[in-house]
């Protein structure tokens, strides 16, 4: 049995009274010691999906409407929420894109890492600063005993995000959570954060589900991949697998419309027109107004998810066909 | 190049003054945000100034469009100094160095139409006389930049990140500017939208004929986008030349970091070594600023800043090393 299993999870956001459906249906299985990536554009559902798991949208305007999410044998929708936040924090924990805004700025990094520990461990606060000195040396940070009193204005980005991170391990998870975790740094910042999170997971075998805009960042940390259009998983397959031959077109559209920096390209083939809003009907395939293989059965019917080989499959009704 | 370059720019200096002043100008930390940056952008050419947070690259920007005061250096539009103007002086220049900002939600003013806020530029510079004729000059734009121009009578609220940075673009080019600032113009928009917006600066840009500063972090739109590119680490440019000789054949150790550390899809790629911390442009390293991440580093750049080398024509590398270097790639 996997890590985590998400089926048919389904979310929608309170609009004057109104439940408008954001992430339409959405099932993965995330195996312990493995990497899933999901990747996708502002507003498809990424976000929403992992906030969803770790139990962060109540009280918001935004609610889980059916499905489930079953983390190592226990259904998480169906706990109280007391034995829920034991599992949160401890077997399973989260870092955000940006460093700054979610360290607290008046409190010492150390004190903010124990507070963590103290939280779900019966140890002594010396104990739990030990620990944290520890979880300080764990993710490289230079002078762990020094820096455990620095405040976070001290740090630079790439430190503040190394303290998250040992902040997110203080508990040894199962599961890590990383949304956008290194967005907001610097290229040769983030190549060191992603190599930390690979060796890290090497070392303590935790399953990582990591969120991200980014196919470059995706392609180079994960074993599987998620693409979210519109609120559904689009494609799904093992990450070499898929950046090999990608069967949906909204997939193969992301990857031509990025500039790289291997080769020239005269013009970049961009996605013609924008995604639909919130709250906006479509008929048919999501995609289908803005595809270049979209046919009259598109706008009619929803494609399933067609499997292309065992382990990877499209929602398309023309799955690896090129665009006229 | 024959003809005498739009845009000279020599020896720019933007120093900041950190904290608060205390009597007789003690203990305030000076912070150099830009320390001695020369260049030049022909006429019609694009030159990106890439490098990661606090190198400089924005603040060259503002201080050529005059929001930040230059503490050194001069600017040289079509032979012109730029610099040395008094903003009144300066003000009719504004016309022809135009600015496009990175973030198209906060730099439209939302009480505003969108054709009072593109007819605003045209009447500060006298541009039309009549409603008729902005109108006709609005309507004219938002085609060249890809809207329609019923749009004239909507608010920025109602537009999606991606058409704001259209409405950016035309108040931009309404005004047919001879030089266009670009400060990360792309880095706000999804990449589906980005590739579209690109696309478009890329065809007015040639259509125009426009010179272009392009400021932007990211490597494969600056690849994309220029015809040369300078590379800034800590308020200096460390390597300086075509785009060819920049991607293909980089030759200052922070370019190859740089270019390293991009993830990559198709996998492969060889790593740099990263032996350092990035360093904070309030208290750089002695030397070569770069020296404490810099595998190639000996004595000498611990101690003395490495001038331009020509590595070859239009080439140029700060660095100590470029033999050394070379050899590295081979």
């Amino acid at each position: 049995m996997a890590l985590l299993e998400v089926k048919d999870l389904a979310i929608a956001v309170a609009i004057n009274g109104r439940l408008v459906p954001v992430v339409r249906g959405i099932s993965f299985e995330v195996e312990a010691g493995t990497t899933l990536g999901i990747v996708g554009e502002s507003g498809c559902g990424k976000s929403l999906t992992s906030l969803a798991i770790m139990g962060l949208l109540e009280g918001s305007q935004v609610r889980i409407t059916s499905g489930s999410i079953v983390f190592d044998g226990q259904d998480l929708l169906a706990l109280p929420p007391e034995r829920r936040r034991a599992v949160m924090g401890a077997d399973m924990a989260m870092i955000f894109q940006e460093p700054m805004t979610s360290l607290n700025p008046v409190y010492r990094v150390g004190d903010q890492i124990t507070e963590s520990i103290l939280q779900h461990r019966r140890i002594s606060r010396a104990q739990a600063r030990e620990r944290a000195i520890e979880l300080l040396r764990l993710v490289r940070i230079p002078d762990p005993e020094g820096r455990i009193d620095s405040f976070p204005h001290q740090l630079s980005g790439g430190m503040r995000q190394r303290v998250m991170i040992a902040m997110a391990l203080a508990c040894d998870p199962k599961l890590l959570i990383a949304d956008e975790p290194t967005t907001a740094l610097d290229v040769t910042v983030q190549a060191r954060i992603l190599d930390l999170m690979k060796e890290l997971q090497a070392e303590t075998g935790m399953a990582i589900m990591l969120i991200s805009h980014d196919l470059g960042v995706i392609a180079e940390t994960c074993d599987t991949v998620a693409v979210m259009y519109w609120g559904k998983i689009i494609e799904t397959a093992p990450a070499a697998e898929l950046f090999a031959d990608m069967a949906h077109p909204y997939t193969r559209g992301l990857l031509a419309s990025i500039p790289v920096t291997d080769r020239e390209v005269d013009r970049l083939e961009a996605i013609p027109s924008r995604v639909p809003l919130i709250g906006e009907t479509v008929t048919g395939c999501a995609f289908h107004p803005r595809c270049g293989r979209a046919r009259p059965v598109c706008a009619d019917i929803d494609p399933a998810a067609i499997a292309v080989s065992p382990s990877h499959s499209a929602r398309c009704h023309f799955p690896g066909e090129d665009s006229a | 190049m024959s003809a005498a370059p739009l845009l000279q720019v020599e020896d720019l200096k933007t120093h900041f003054f950190l904290g608060t002043a205390r009597p007789f100008g003690s203990g305030r930390r000076l912070l150099k945000a830009v320390d001695g940056v020369s260049f030049s952008i022909g006429a019609g050419e694009v030159l990106s100034l890439v490098g990661e947070s606090g190198c400089g690259k924005s603040t060259v920007g503002r201080t050529l469009t005059r929001l930040e005061t230059a503490s050194g250096g001069t600017a040289r539009l079509d032979g012109r100094e730029i610099l040395s103007l008094s903003q009144a002086e300066f003000r009719p220049l504004r016309r022809e160095i135009q600015m496009i900002f990175q973030d198209p939600f906060a730099s439209l003013n939302p009480r505003l139409t969108i054709e009072q806020t593109l007819a605003e530029p045209l009447r500060i510079h006298g541009l039309a006389q009549t409603r008729t004729e902005a109108r006709a000059l609005i309507a004219e734009t938002l085609q060249l930049v890809g809207l329609d121009p019923k749009v004239m009578e909507r608010y920025p609220h109602e537009f999606s990140g991606g058409q704001r940075q259209r409405i950016g673009i035309a108040r931009v080019m309404i005004l047919k500017p001879r030089l266009v600032i670009a400060d990360e113009a792309v880095s706000a928009l999804d990449v589906s939208i980005q590739a579209q917006v690109l696309n478009l600066i890329k065809d007015l840009q040639r259509d125009s004929g426009v010179s272009m500063l392009f400021i932007s972090h990211d490597l494969g739109v600056v690849r994309h986008i220029s015809d040369r590119v300078a590379v800034m680490y800590l308020g200096r440019i460390v390597e300086i030349g075509t785009r060819a000789d920049i991607f293909d054949r980089p030759s200052h150790p922070y370019t190859r970091l740089l270019l390293s550390s991009i993830p990559r899809i198709v996998p492969g790629r060889k790593r740099v070594e990263d032996l350092g911390e990035p360093a904070n442009a309030a208290s750089p390293p002695s030397g070569c600023a770069f020296h404490p991440r810099c595998k190639f580093a000996t004595d000498i750049c611990r101690t003395t800043q490495p001038p331009a080398h020509a590595v070859d024509t239009g080439h140029l590398s700060a660095c100590h090393h470029i033999e050394a270097l070379q050899k590295d790639l081979a």
